[in-house]
């Protein structure tokens, strides 16, 4: 892991703005600068909480927001609660798995793009909702989405 | 520090006043669009965007804000402008390209699109020409706004606005002229009930937190709402946060409590950056932190987030995701109230509950035990005062977020608001309170139901959270109530095994009769299953998740035994049934 990277977990486990700081936030926090949870920074976070590093393991593979390898250029979020499911979400689960190469959440094989189903992006009455990099987008169609996507894909050149 | 003998709030008030008037009636117009979830979903921050360059282009001088949702959240994203002194003129489904026209067209050039307009709030005698009021729109037409009443009007990141439109004269009043004592009783008056879908008496339960004389103690705000198709929480957060922060303080106030903690789940920005700024002016104005307006008062509130779970809205398991745990419900007793965050007495309140104080302590608990249902006790009513904030999604003509008064029926509600279902077709299902509610037929003895927490059981429902979820014939309620176990199974968080285990086995034989594969034993199953789960579960996760299936079973057997004898479909059941899995590791 690189020093910039080593600085950035620092600064988000150090410098938090609220004064309850938890295990559970310093995560959030890193997730936040970084966008995952190396195991460098569990190690971090157990020695600015005195906790284990099995307590913050604990915590970090309870909430499914959290990931463990490096994060993707693109990320595909796509909503399946009630609401999304009745408005037509899973033909757009299936217009973004196809869009992707995918054929269930997770990264795509040339390491460019994610999708994650999520329950609830909080934009019901625009349902179906998904998001791109955390950009809400509602009343998607499996053409739209399959659109968004391939914009997305082809304004981050692969590495 | 010393304190001071009178509050200093009436020198806020008359800053916050001046600054209104300055952009209502100043020399400049105001621009206001709405970018809540609902408004950045339709597209809101890109013709905010596009508002701010058309201004550059034409070299017009004018106020922009961002404010929350005013509840039209079909009317996304919505744009009004206010010329100064005049009516405020909305326009819906607003684009950067209809953006850069009004700006040139009515802005500058002092020309309401009147055929882009839905309407304008204003004097009668403001009417522009050709614009009807917006307050006529079915959709507003018969809502009362008490905690939204400030929703979509002001900038939900600037403190002053909100005490210029009367913020803070509630908690002055409890501060300078009435005890806490008298300010609970009040609350106890209004009858308020809990709006996060247990209904318990709030008044009652502040009482159990006053009543413990231990120098610490918390009073906690639940903004998890996991719950798809609600979004009144989160719409009020991003809206008027001020509104909760005040409404926090003063029942910190009346429980003699010295702390306060919002919780929001981590990833929903707007509710979080709008509650922090406003947190961190109320700081800045006396009106948090050390004796809050002169007073010997002091009361500190901060926000608290959480990872992805929908069952840290669970009171004791959001304590645990505070702490910074695996958000995992506690053992009860003790109680909140007799040990709670970090070992303190603590209160828990939903979101909208605490929205309702400030206004409740201004007008009085009379005035709020006024409006709603009345108690009929040979019926076991136990009455609903006030409102109810409703999220309508689905098949719905209008969708959005609305307050109505308790009392009303689903009818008015969905047809005479909501405008009932587009392209012609028939109302099927009502789900209501969450995925752990009911799936109810949308038949005519249903829809005469009136808002009432106790009549909403009475019908295997919840009206709880204010979710209601519209679908149409072409829905299948056996695809449906899959949909909503997929959902528990997915959020279960795993402590009591009933509710681990229970969930996936119910999957398994709802996916079984999904792919009309399920035999005639698997109802008699799932019912064994669901009867294990209330028994054996520590949290309403485990204890209520079984009423998606019992409620279905009631209103709609009939697409079961269609499923499992007839080996038909009842609806677009889609070909490959979709279940995300998740065991919580």
């Amino acid at each position: 892991m690189d020093d910039g990277t080593l600085q950035l977990i620092d600064r988000a486990v150090n410098d938090q703005p609220q004064s309850t700081v938890t295990v559970l936030s310093s995560l959030l926090a890193i997730e936040d600068a970084i966008g995952y949870i190396p195991t460098e920074a569990v190690e971090a976070v157990a020695a600015r909480m005195d906790a284990t590093v099995n307590d913050v393991w604990a915590v970090a593979t309870f909430y499914p927001n959290f990931r463990f390898e490096p994060p993707t250029d693109i990320r595909v979020e796509v909503c399946w609660g009630p609401s999304c499911h009745v408005m037509g979400a899973t033909a757009v689960i299936a217009a973004a798995q196809e869009s992707l190469g995918l054929s269930d959440e997770g990264d795509t094989p040339d390491g460019k793009a994610t999708l994650h189903y999520n329950t609830c992006l909080g934009a019901c009455a625009h349902a179906p909702v998904m998001a791109i990099n955390h950009h809400l987008a509602g009343r998607i169609t499996p053409d739209v989405a399959r659109s968004r996507i391939a914009a997305a894909l082809s304004s981050n050149p692969a590495h | 520090m010393t304190v001071q003998t009178e509050s200093s709030f009436n020198a806020i008030l008359e800053e916050a006043r001046r600054r209104w008037d300055n952009l209502t009636a100043g020399d400049r117009p105001w621009i206001r669009v709405g970018t809540g979830l609902a408004g950045e979903a339709a597209g809101g921050f890109e013709v905010v965007a596009a508002v701010k360059a058309a201004l550059e282009q034409h070299q017009v001088a004018a106020n922009v804000s961002e404010v929350g949702t005013l509840g039209l959240c079909f009317a996304e994203p919505l744009l009004d402008v206010q010329t100064p002194g005049g009516p405020r003129v909305f326009y819906s489904q607003v684009t950067p390209e209809l953006a850069e026209r009004i700006v040139r067209e009515h802005v500058a050039g002092g020309d309401p699109l009147a055929e882009h307009a839905i309407g304008y709030l204003g004097t009668q005698a403001q009417a522009p020409p050709g614009i009807p009021n917006l307050a006529d729109h079915p959709m507003m037409a018969l809502q009362q706004r008490i905690a939204l009443r400030n929703a979509g009007n002001i900038d939900p990141s600037d403190l002053h606005q909100y005490i210029a439109n009367g913020g803070y004269a509630a908690l002055n009043k409890a501060l300078t002229e009435i005890t806490p004592e008298a300010t609970l009783g009040e609350v106890r008056t209004s009858g308020l009930r809990g709006r996060g879908g247990a209904a318990f008496p709030a008044g009652i339960k502040w009482g159990f937190l006053a009543g413990n004389p231990d120098p610490n103690k918390y009073i906690l705000c639940n903004c998890e709402e996991g719950d798809p198709g609600a979004f009144n929480d989160r719409g009020i957060l991003e809206s008027d946060p001020a509104t909760v922060v005040e409404g926090i303080t003063i029942a910190g106030y009346a429980c003699n409590a010295n702390r306060g903690y919002i919780f929001i789940r981590h990833g929903h920005n707007q509710p979080i950056d709008r509650t922090r700024a406003v947190i961190q002016q109320a700081y800045d104005l006396g009106l948090l932190g050390q004796n809050i307006l002169g007073t010997d008062f002091s009361f500190d509130v901060e926000v608290a987030l959480t990872g992805d779970s929908y069952v840290s809205g669970e009171e004791t398991a959001l304590m645990e995701a505070i702490e910074g745990k695996r958000s995992m419900p506690r053992y009860r007793p003790p109680f909140p109230a007799q040990v709670g965050v970090f070992g303190k007495p603590s209160n828990i309140n939903n979101v909208k509950t605490l929205a309702y104080v400030p206004e409740i302590v201004a007008r009085g608990g009379e005035w709020f035990a006024g409006i709603g249902t009345q108690p009929d006790p040979d019926n076991r009513i136990n009455g609903s005062s006030g409102t109810a904030i409703l999220c309508l999604s689905g098949d719905i003509t209008y969708t959005g977020l609305i307050e109505v008064p308790l009392g009303m029926t689903l009818r008015q509600v969905l047809f005479d608001m909501a405008g009932g279902v587009p392209n012609g077709k028939t109302m099927k299902v009502l789900q209501t309170g969450g995925p752990l509610g009911g799936v109810l037929s949308a038949s005519d003895a249903n829809l005469d139901l009136v808002l009432d927490f106790d009549v909403f059981r009475a019908a295997g429902a919840i009206l709880g959270s204010g979710g209601i979820i519209v679908a149409d014939e072409d829905t299948c309620v056996v695809d449906l109530t899959r949909n909503l176990i997929a959902f528990c199974q997915y959020e279960s968080c795993g402590k009591c095994f009933p509710c681990r285990m229970g969930m996936s086995h119910l999957l398994e034989v709802l996916e079984r009769i999904s792919n009309l594969e399920g035999t005639e034993e698997d109802l008699a199953l799932m019912r064994n299953i669901g009867e294990n789960m209330q028994a054996g579960s520590l949290c309403g996760h485990g204890q209520l998740g079984f009423n998606p299936v019992s409620s279905a079973l009631r209103y709609f057997g009939h697409e079961f035994d269609a499923h499992i004898r007839e080996k038909r479909h009842t609806g677009d059941c889609p070909d490959q049934v979709f279940s995300p899995r998740l065991t919580r590791r």
